[in-house]
């Protein structure tokens, strides 16, 4: 028999097993042996598509060199188009991608963070998107750090609407943005401990009594997942 | 009578609440030299809601100006990860309260996104949506401007704009049965078709409005004093607004015609007939300006949308056909807003055992969305206002981020204020229209 049309058998890790998230006693939905696996890691070769490869050859011409020397990896997924930028070489890509003419995102829309603590090596990731209203493009400019080396350096100064967008990173994933003329908490407390938006920080509440029975916090309770 | 002061590392601190300011003068007589710090909020009236302000005076001149937000932070990205896609909606809606259409919209188009059925959405869905943001945006700026006006003292524009306001805040819970926080947008389209008689009150929204705008205008546009108020203050040009990533209507004021209406058009903005507002003098004033023609914009996209909706688009779902998306949100209007429609409750209940197992499964677990991340924007009342949504597959989002344009253009209010008046610092933040709602999340 042939395998050839057979779909590949999946490599990701286990992400979960079960609907419910059930681990205190039996699933009983019939889907405790459900294996959900991750989601691939994306990594789109040439071409692209669009503007996207304009893009990519403008950013490899103004940086003078290969483009893999900079960018680990570009996806695109969704009619989107992101560059996954060596932290080292960040300040260097953003103000290339700012100041050439061939380029030109001038508009910034923020620091947005997102913490993946199954990715090891690269927990924390500073997701920037770009808007080039010169030549009406958009572009996502990704850079990830390990969690046991928080650091990436600050972008205020080539966009400086990063200050605030910095500071909330800061305030919620504990990302250190290295350069920042001032990183202080800016939703939370001065004097709050930890940060909230980690998956490992607990969302919150306490379990309750109901007619005898206790109904633990929202982040511990059975869900589908 | 001296008033009540402390020692500090940093000098005298005197702490007034009202009242004392007589006691206050009498003290500091002989000091001018001295500067003075003024903590301006969060609870202060002409700040916009919990929006904290220190000012550096030297005189009635701002040395410094620096914003502390946070006081409004409700955790809403968080708690976003703690529930299904399609109630996500009810927690965005509450960010910027002003604008709660938008919210969903954005939302709602990068949920879309990562499930691949942003062309599926119908019609209807996209014109009634249209409909909707541009209702919202004449009432968001009606209190913009309304607010605006009693901040400088004058107290017609704040009971005008609220009037009109609530002209549209009828029609909103005419649509959809609430007056704020609708969760009227949902991933695939909207959760409820237009109920009867609802063009027929939109229609007599369109023929009041227009007069209601030019009442706004005639007592506004060439006032003197609110001309002195607001020409030439808080003038913040192209450049800075680039780099501060200030988008809106301040952007457009100092003369750059970016509206993602029309550069990158969404929901089918292409296919409207209307004009970018734009102005030249970048102050307080050209953003006035701008929000008025925007308001005027904003009618005659409703105008068309409405056309469409009485037209063509009758009778066409709002939701997309993919029964594993779209809920089945069967609702009817009752006699104490929506509810559950009888009719859908007679079938699930006593007729189709698979339609109940199918409404229970899709409203307590809800539907997975494809792993990956999105990033949507629609042209929001105060600019840009864009989604980065981030899916791990599962049937909750894995970080939901707004990129609120309030939050991002108070950081133009150093920029504005510093060097100014301190009367001036009112009307710089009032032209910025921050809504903490939005700002803080």
């Amino acid at each position: 028999m042939s395998t050839d049309n057979l779909p590949g058998v999946p490599e990701e890790p286990i992400a979960r097993l079960g609907m419910f998230g059930a681990q205190d006693s039996g699933d009983t939905s019939g889907y405790g042996g459900l294996v959900v696996r991750r989601a691939p890691r994306l990594s789109t070769p040439r071409p692209y598509g669009g503007y996207f490869d304009t893009v990519a050859d403008e950013l490899e011409r103004a940086l003078g060199g290969d483009l893999a020397d900079a960018v680990e990896r570009v996806v695109v997924d969704r009619g989107e188009l992101t560059f996954h930028v060596k932290r080292e070489r960040l300040l260097e890509v953003l103000r290339h991608l700012r100041d050439d003419p061939a380029l030109r995102f001038e508009l910034s829309l923020g620091v947005s963070g997102v913490h993946y603590p199954h990715l090891e090596g690269e927990e924390l990731h500073a997701v920037y998107h770009l808007c080039s209203i010169t030549h009406n493009r958009r572009l996502r400019v990704e850079v990830s750090c390990p969690d046991t080396d928080r650091h990436i350096p600050s972008s205020v100064s080539i966009y400086p609407t990063h200050d605030w967008h910095e500071r909330e990173t800061w305030d919620f994933f504990g990302i250190i943005f290295d350069g920042h003329p001032a990183l202080t908490r800016i939703m939370m407390p001065d004097d709050w401990d930890g940060h909230p938006q980690r998956k490992d920080y607990p969302l919150g509440g306490i379990p309750v009594d109901y007619r005898g029975a206790e109904i633990p916090p929202p982040d511990q309770r059975r869900s589908y997942k | 009578m001296s008033a009540p002061y402390e020692e500090t590392t940093e000098g005298k601190v005197y702490t007034v609440s009202g009242n004392d300011w007589t006691e206050l003068v009498a003290t500091l007589s002989g000091q001018q030299d001295e500067q003075l710090v003024v903590n301006m909020g969060p609870q202060h009236p002409s700040t916009h809601g919990v929006l904290r302000l220190i000012l550096n005076l030297d005189g009635e001149t701002v040395t410094e100006a620096r914003t502390a937000i946070g006081y409004l932070h409700t955790g809403i990205e968080k708690t976003c990860e703690y529930r299904t896609w399609t109630q996500g909606t009810t927690l965005v809606t509450r960010m910027d309260y002003l604008s709660p259409i938008f919210n969903e919209t954005a939302y709602c188009m990068a949920v879309e996104k990562l499930l691949g059925i942003t062309e599926q959405i119908p019609e209807r869905a996209q014109a009634i949506r249209v409909m909707m943001m541009e209702l919202t945006r004449i009432s968001s700026h009606m209190v913009a401007i309304g607010t605006f006006g009693m901040e400088l003292g004058a107290t017609t524009p704040f009971l005008f704009g609220t009037r009109e306001r609530e002209l549209v805040l009828d029609v909103m819970e005419y649509i959809t049965g609430l007056r704020m926080n609708f969760a009227y947008v949902r991933p695939g389209g909207v959760s409820v078709d237009l109920p009867a008689g609802a063009v027929d009150k939109v229609g007599e929204l369109l023929k009041e409005m227009p007069k209601r705008i030019k009442d706004m205008r005639k007592l506004l546009d060439a006032n003197p004093v609110y001309l002195a108020r607001t020409k030439d203050v808080a003038y913040l040009d192209l450049t800075g607004c680039m780099a501060l990533g200030i988008t809106g209507p301040m952007l457009r004021a100092a003369g750059l015609p970016w509206d993602l209406r029309k550069s990158q058009p969404y929901c089918g903005y292409e296919t409207y007939d209307f004009e970018v507002a734009t102005q030249k003098t970048a102050d307080v004033y050209g953003r006035y300006l701008v929000r008025m023609t925007e308001m005027e914009e904003s009618l005659k996209i409703v105008e068309q949308a409405l056309d469409r909706l009485a037209g063509p688009l009758k009778g066409q779902r709002v939701m997309v056909d993919d029964k594993k998306i779209g809920w089945p949100a069967q609702l009817a209007l009752g006699p104490d807003g929506y509810g559950n429609s009888p009719d859908h409750i007679a079938h699930i209940m006593g007729g189709s055992m698979e339609a109940l197992i199918h409404h229970f499964k899709l409203v307590t677990e809800g539907f997975r969305v494809p792993a990956g991340q999105a990033y949507a924007s629609v042209e929001g009342p105060r600019g840009e206002l864009g989604a980065h949504v981030v899916s791990d597959g599962g049937t909750k989002p894995y970080r939901v981020h707004f990129r609120d344009p309030s939050f991002t253009n108070l950081q133009a209010v150093p920029a504005t204020c510093e060097g100014g008046m301190v009367a001036d610092v009112i009307s710089a933040v009032a032209s910025i229209d921050p809504v903490m709602g939005g700002v803080d999340r």
